[in-house]
């Protein structure tokens, strides 16, 4: 009875031509919109929030270099040249072949397009950029060094890196740098004596590194003579340091778009990006939350994040930032140690680090995106071959194997996904 | 009668063809805010997303007991995301006299994500005349974020939460 006076009800109100015109009318009508939604893309308005989003993204907007003051040796251009010549010069390692360049290689934009670096050994992390790290006050994912300076002198001694010693890498400096050393940091010692200054010591995991134990040479030095060959050490990463403070990524097709856009030039913006790119740039800085984390000139927060990037089996445990914070604090070339050239109000960020919290368990710093589509694969391990799999991860946001993961799922459907990923290609220096 | 049931079937389900077909074509254009309410709730995850504007952002409050009333002066104006920077908070009694000598937490996060602040600011220094130096707050992102005092002064305790809405 019911169903009888609802199908009347629906009789009464459409006829049977009526119908007919009905379904014509709602054909047309969806055409219509499908049309229109296509012709809607071709012109993009940006508000006033979104356009100052943007700018706080382009690269005219990074501010001038910071000085680091616990690197008096910054920006001395001996300093730098000294240190380039170091960054590739494979002598600084335990089998001749590893210098900070084989894994960090400029052809490559810094990085060896491999998932875990490999130096003498294979280690547990993927090589980062370094363009722009001059402006990170933590380095490494893990931010377990405050200073590009701290952070060269990790890789030389570690064993599966450069593997070499402190020992070894002050004569070679002796052997071939002494002059160039000497115009910079004043007199170099003299590390002759190898009864007082073994071939290979140094406050690495015991166990043999060139045929000796370096861990026992080193505890049977005296304390000055460890502290000579430390500033030494010391000096070479500030050389290193002050050559990485000129690697900088350059202006980017979005950077142009930008400038565009704030000049008001919406032609010249238009014939810049593709509307693919404009559609990904505006996902990217609204629904797909990407600059929560990947914000400033640079894109990037420089700190911490759990995204659940997965876990690569049968390697250790990688508790990221937790252990992190951890080794920095400790660290014997932190801002605030005596081979430190700042002034503790100089260290704020380690003075107040956040050090504790589940918020650190597996939370990685986010690298800078510029140039990103030449740097696969993607993550802290390499988990990720391509920025389709990056993007499909954040879509998906799935539990992190420890902690709590910061994602949200998206929902975003393969056309926005791409339409992100032909954005980030457009991240990328023009040459 | 059996005919007109089968044209007005037939006109529903192609009705309901089309607009299925238009909803999926129209997904990318429509973008996730216009889906399903029960699929939005789920992405938002809490429903209760706020209006910034509606937000009281002022910078002189009373603390919620009323014991005191606290200001604070940004060493940064305006507050932008990024650098490390320090705050200068000064605290009195409900009625206008400068409270020294307290013990006051700092702590913090953006309610809407979940999570704290990237720092462990501090209050470092006791000025005097009820002026106290906060060192170490960070704001890393742009969005709603809460900065709580716990000011303990002469046996009392109250707690006082500022909000910042910051862009970029």
């Amino acid at each position: 009875m019911e169903q009888r006076i609802t199908s009347r009800l629906i009789w009464c109100w459409a006829g049977k031509r009526v119908q007919k015109r009905f379904i014509h009318t709602a054909v047309l009508l969806t055409l219509t919109a499908l049309i229109l939604s296509g012709c809607g893309s071709q012109t993009t308005a940006w508000s006033d929030a979104e356009v100052q989003i943007l700018q706080t993204l382009w690269i005219g907007n990074l501010p001038s270099l910071p000085s680091d003051p616990s690197n008096r040796f910054g920006d001395d251009a001996k300093a730098a040249a000294l240190g380039e010549k170091l960054f590739f010069d494979t002598r600084f390692s335990s089998n001749g072949k590893v210098a900070c360049a084989t894994c960090h290689d400029p052809e490559k934009n810094f990085q060896d397009g491999l998932p875990r670096a490999q130096g003498v050994g294979t280690t547990t992390r993927r090589a980062m950029p370094i363009a722009g790290t001059a402006y990170s006050p933590w380095l490494f994912w893990d931010g377990r060094k405050d200073s590009q300076w701290a952070q060269a002198l990790g890789p030389l001694e570690n064993p599966v890196e450069h593997g070499g010693t402190r020992t070894q890498y002050v004569k070679l400096i002796q052997a071939y740098y002494k002059d160039e050393y000497e115009s910079i940091f004043g007199e170099l010692p003299d590390f002759s004596d190898t009864s007082r200054f073994p071939e290979s010591a140094g406050p690495v995991p015991a166990g043999l590194t060139n045929g000796t134990d370096a861990a026992t040479n080193w505890e049977a030095m005296t304390t000055e003579d460890r502290e000579a060959v430390t500033q030494v050490y010391v000096n070479m990463g500030k050389a290193i340091a002050a050559y990485e403070r000129t690697l900088m990524p350059g202006e980017s097709r979005f950077d142009q778009y930008v400038e565009a856009v704030l000049k008001n030039d919406s032609q010249a913006a238009e014939s810049i990006l593709n509307q693919d790119e404009i559609a990904g740039l505006k996902l990217f800085i609204g629904d797909a939350n990407c600059t929560r984390c990947h914000n400033g000139a640079l894109f990037t927060d420089n700190d911490f994040h759990n995204t659940g990037v997965p876990a690569i089996e049968n390697l250790p445990e990688d508790t990221g930032r937790a252990l992190g914070a951890q080794q920095v604090l400790a660290d014997e070339f932190n801002c605030l140690s005596a081979y430190s050239d700042a002034a503790p109000k100089d260290c704020d960020e380690l003075r107040f680090i956040l050090a504790e919290g589940e918020a650190l368990m597996r939370a990685y710093k986010p690298p800078s995106l510029r140039d990103v589509a030449l740097r696969a694969p993607y993550m802290h391990a390499g988990q990720f071959t391509t920025l389709e799999g990056v993007l499909n991860h954040y879509n998906e946001a799935p539990a992190a194997p420890k902690g709590h993961s910061e994602l949200e799922m998206l929902h975003l459907s393969k056309t926005q996904l791409d339409q992100i990923i032909a954005f980030l290609k457009t991240l990328s220096t023009i040459r | 009668m059996k005919s007109q049931n089968k044209t007005i079937v037939v006109t529903v389900v192609i009705t309901v063809i089309v607009l299925l077909a238009a909803f999926y074509f129209l997904m990318p254009v429509f973008g996730p805010r216009f889906m399903h309410p029960l699929m939005s709730e789920r992405m938002h995850g809490n429903s209760s997303q706020v209006n910034a504007s509606d937000l009281d952002t002022s910078t002189e409050k009373l603390t919620e007991n009323g014991a005191f009333k606290v200001s604070f002066k940004s060493e940064l104006d305006p507050i932008v995301i990024g650098p490390i920077h320090s705050w200068t908070i000064h605290v009195e009694t409900a009625d206008g006299q400068p409270v020294e000598g307290a013990t006051i937490l700092v702590d913090g996060g953006m309610p809407e994500h979940g999570h704290g602040l990237p720092t462990a600011p501090q209050v470092t220094q006791d000025l005097g005349n009820g002026d106290y130096l906060v060192e170490g707050l960070k704001f890393q992102m742009g969005g709603w974020w809460e900065v709580k005092f716990n000011i303990s002064a002469d046996g009392t305790t109250d707690n006082v939460t500022f909000n910042l809405v910051l862009g970029g």
